[in-house]
């Protein structure tokens, strides 16, 4: 990869002058621990029953949307999935929005209308969470191809699960990309399980994502989906190739959730020992030897910690002591006048 | 005033809008190079040119998931899905896409498109090119829903759809692309949710729709010259927003209310207008509300079957005069 010298001095000091340098490398650890303690807030909130519904947590991807949105500009275009806390958070929407929106409080990103599964914040190029699988595909082609046709320099970036490969959307959406050459990365985050089945049971391909890009000639990139530092890279190299005009890029990265699919799923389903293994190359854990082995001293790290604990902490207390939406909120915004009318 | 087929003036409708404002693109299935399989837009590729008129690809989630995300990032897309069956292949953006972004962000999101797409029977190409699915796209709050039945309300209502700032299902009559009426010249604007009172009359009110618009024109006037009785045939144009004060200050005058309805029966539009006017001009009515629709079927090929499904002027005019006397 190209690197370029504005980014590669950019923070670094002496002995860790690399293409990512320091600055970033403390930015993408804070995002990874924001993204992990938030959402293993969230999951201690359900328990407490102060979360309702349902939501899906990101524990172990964590480096997937820290790479992306650490990588994007402002004015860059996040589509997420129902499993969408991650990405909210990594282009920096507080955490009390996302947890409010989680707690349904008056507080919360949409005040209580969309839900854990619809986190959008258009303010933050977050143009929202898409829980009918593989729906948002096409939507991310449409805000490319206005950046296409109107000149814009933006780029979108459309996450997805292992899961959407299968669904005709995914299928479409690529072959529309790619004919139009628009400015559109499609990430892959391949965690194993479609919901609760091993996603190789089920897909005809070893690299559900990948192992398709050829059909509609794009690169077969393949990415450590836990490793921040490479997601980067890679997120690097597809911003550039879009916002030159070379069209869309299709990147699976290899991952694994820590949790089940949903709050509803333990995940019994998985076999002896592959949690533990995964854990080992746990993708906060390593950002952590990484940081060490380019000199970031333990007392810095530990300070970024113990700020996104105190962060957390007092989004939970700001959350709980916020009130509901107000009811009024039942109506509005069906029709863009504000309201619901649908007759005279 | 010139004299235009419905099928002219829906080209005429885009091209309107298309000189008017360059945020607004059009694509869909052979709708660029080849004018559209109806013809109905023949012209727009050569004065607008491929940046701005596409033809896309047999991937209607893509088209419609594309509208969605120009639309929500500041374009007004015009998408056309071929055959109003086929948005049953995305039907997730109809149902869950484009009415709930506004609502599920809580303001943040917008979805100003319009998608245009050949509705109706007629054409006896049987049960799944041939449907009248309006009632699909009525029954989703977050829509506006139209279908015109003339030129000039192809274009006017063109017009307003594409300035609404709301997801627009624009349903054009596929047995109305040949029909011929009068236009005005210089643009024409409409505005949405307003019916049409097309013919005047003191003692039934006949609503309609599209195609059915025209039978029950000719049926009124069998009505009056046969039998006496003279019929108010109101023109329901907008489905969403529904023009109730058109339609309950006509019964309020005629006492007498019909619904003629391509869709099939059960929940067809004409179903929610009864229960209005039930609802809330029961004692404005001299007789009970008669529903006149397509039945309960899904539509056959063959010509002589396919015309026996759909309301004709004959069937209006038997089934009025059997409720008035």
């Amino acid at each position: 990869m190209a690197k370029e010298p504005a980014r590669a001095s950019n923070g670094s000091r002496a002995g860790i002058n690399d293409d990512i340098g320091e600055k970033m490398r403390l930015t993408m650890y804070r995002m990874q621990v924001e993204i992990r303690e938030s959402e293993q807030r969230a999951f201690d909130l359900f328990l407490q029953n102060l979360v309702k519904g349902t939501s899906h947590l990101s524990l172990g991807q964590e480096a997937v949307a820290t790479g992306f949105a650490a990588a994007m500009k402002p004015g860059d275009l996040s589509f997420c999935t129902y499993r969408g806390h991650a990405h909210t958070l990594a282009r920096g929407v507080p955490i009390e929005k996302v947890l409010g929106e989680l707690m349904q409080r008056d507080n919360g990103l949409m005040r209580g209308k969309g839900g854990s599964m619809h986190l959008t914040s258009v303010e933050h190029g977050v143009m929202g969470s898409y829980a009918i699988i593989g729906a948002h595909l096409p939507i991310a082609c449409g805000a490319a191809l206005r950046a296409q046709y109107r000149g814009d320099s933006d780029v979108t970036v459309c996450f997805f699960g292992d899961g959407t490969t299968n669904i005709g959307a995914f299928h479409e959406a690529l072959n529309f990309a790619a004919v139009w050459k628009l400015p559109v990365i499609f990430v892959c985050e391949n965690n194993l399980y479609m919901e609760y089945t091993p996603i190789g049971d089920v897909t005809a391909v070893e690299h559900p994502a990948a192992d398709r890009a050829s059909a509609y000639g794009l690169e077969r990139i393949i990415v450590d989906g836990n490793d921040a530092d490479a997601v980067y890279r890679a997120a690097i190299t597809a911003y550039d190739k879009a916002r030159g005009g070379g069209g869309p890029s299709l990147i699976e990265c290899m991952t694994y959730r820590h949790s089940g699919h949903s709050r509803a799923d333990p995940a019994k389903y998985r076999p002896d020992g592959e949690l533990e293994k995964w854990k080992e190359r746990d993708p906060i854990k390593l950002y952590r030897e990484r940081l060490k082995q380019f000199g970031i001293a333990d007392d810095v790290i530990a300070g970024i910690d113990a700020d996104v604990m105190r962060r957390v902490n007092e989004a939970t207390e700001a959350c709980k002591a916020a009130p509901p939406p107000s009811l009024d909120l039942l109506t509005t915004d069906v029709y863009a006048d504000g309201g619901f009318a649908w007759r005279n | 005033m010139a004299e235009l087929t419905y099928r002219d003036a829906v080209a005429r409708g885009i091209a309107q809008e298309m000189e008017r404002d360059p945020d607004v693109i059009f694509f869909g299935e052979d709708v660029a190079k080849p004018g559209g399989v109806f013809k109905a837009t023949v012209g727009l590729y050569e004065q607008f040119g491929g940046r701005r008129v596409r033809d896309c690809p047999i991937s209607e989630q893509a088209i419609l998931g594309a509208a969605m995300g120009a639309a929500m990032t500041g374009l007004k897309p015009i998408a056309e899905i071929m055959f109003s069956d086929f948005l049953a292949v995305c039907f997730d953006y109809i149902a869950n896409e484009f009415p709930k972004s506004r609502y599920m962000s809580n303001g943040q999101l917008k979805c100003p498109l319009v998608v245009r797409t050949g509705n109706g029977a007629g054409s006896r190409f049987g049960a799944q090119h041939s449907q009248s699915v309006e009632n699909w796209a009525m029954m989703i709050p977050g829509l506006k829903v139209v279908a015109p039945s003339t030129p000039r309300d192809v274009i006017g209502l063109m017009a307003a759809a594409v300035r609404d700032p709301d997801p627009v299902i624009f349903f054009e009559h596929k047995s109305l692309y040949a029909t011929k009426g009068e236009v005005p010249d210089g643009e024409i604007v409409d505005q949405l949710g307003s019916a049409k009172i097309v013919r005047p009359g003191k003692d039934a009110t006949i609503l309609a729709l599209a195609l059915m618009v025209p039978r029950a024109l000719a049926a009124a006037d069998k009505l009056k010259a046969e039998h006496g009785i003279d019929c108010e045939v109101v023109d329901v144009r907008s489905l969403v927003p529904l023009d109730t004060q058109t339609i309950l200050g006509s019964v309020a005058r005629t006492h007498r209310l019909f619904t003629v309805e391509e869709n099939p029966r059960l929940c067809g539009w004409g179903a929610e207008i009864v229960s209005i006017v039930a609802d809330e001009a029961f004692y404005d009515l001299d007789g009970p509300p008669v529903r006149i629709t397509t039945p309960h079927i899904p539509l056959p090929a063959a010509d002589i079957l396919e015309d026996i499904a759909l309301p004709t002027a004959d069937r209006i005019v038997e089934r009025v005069h059997r409720s008035m006397q």
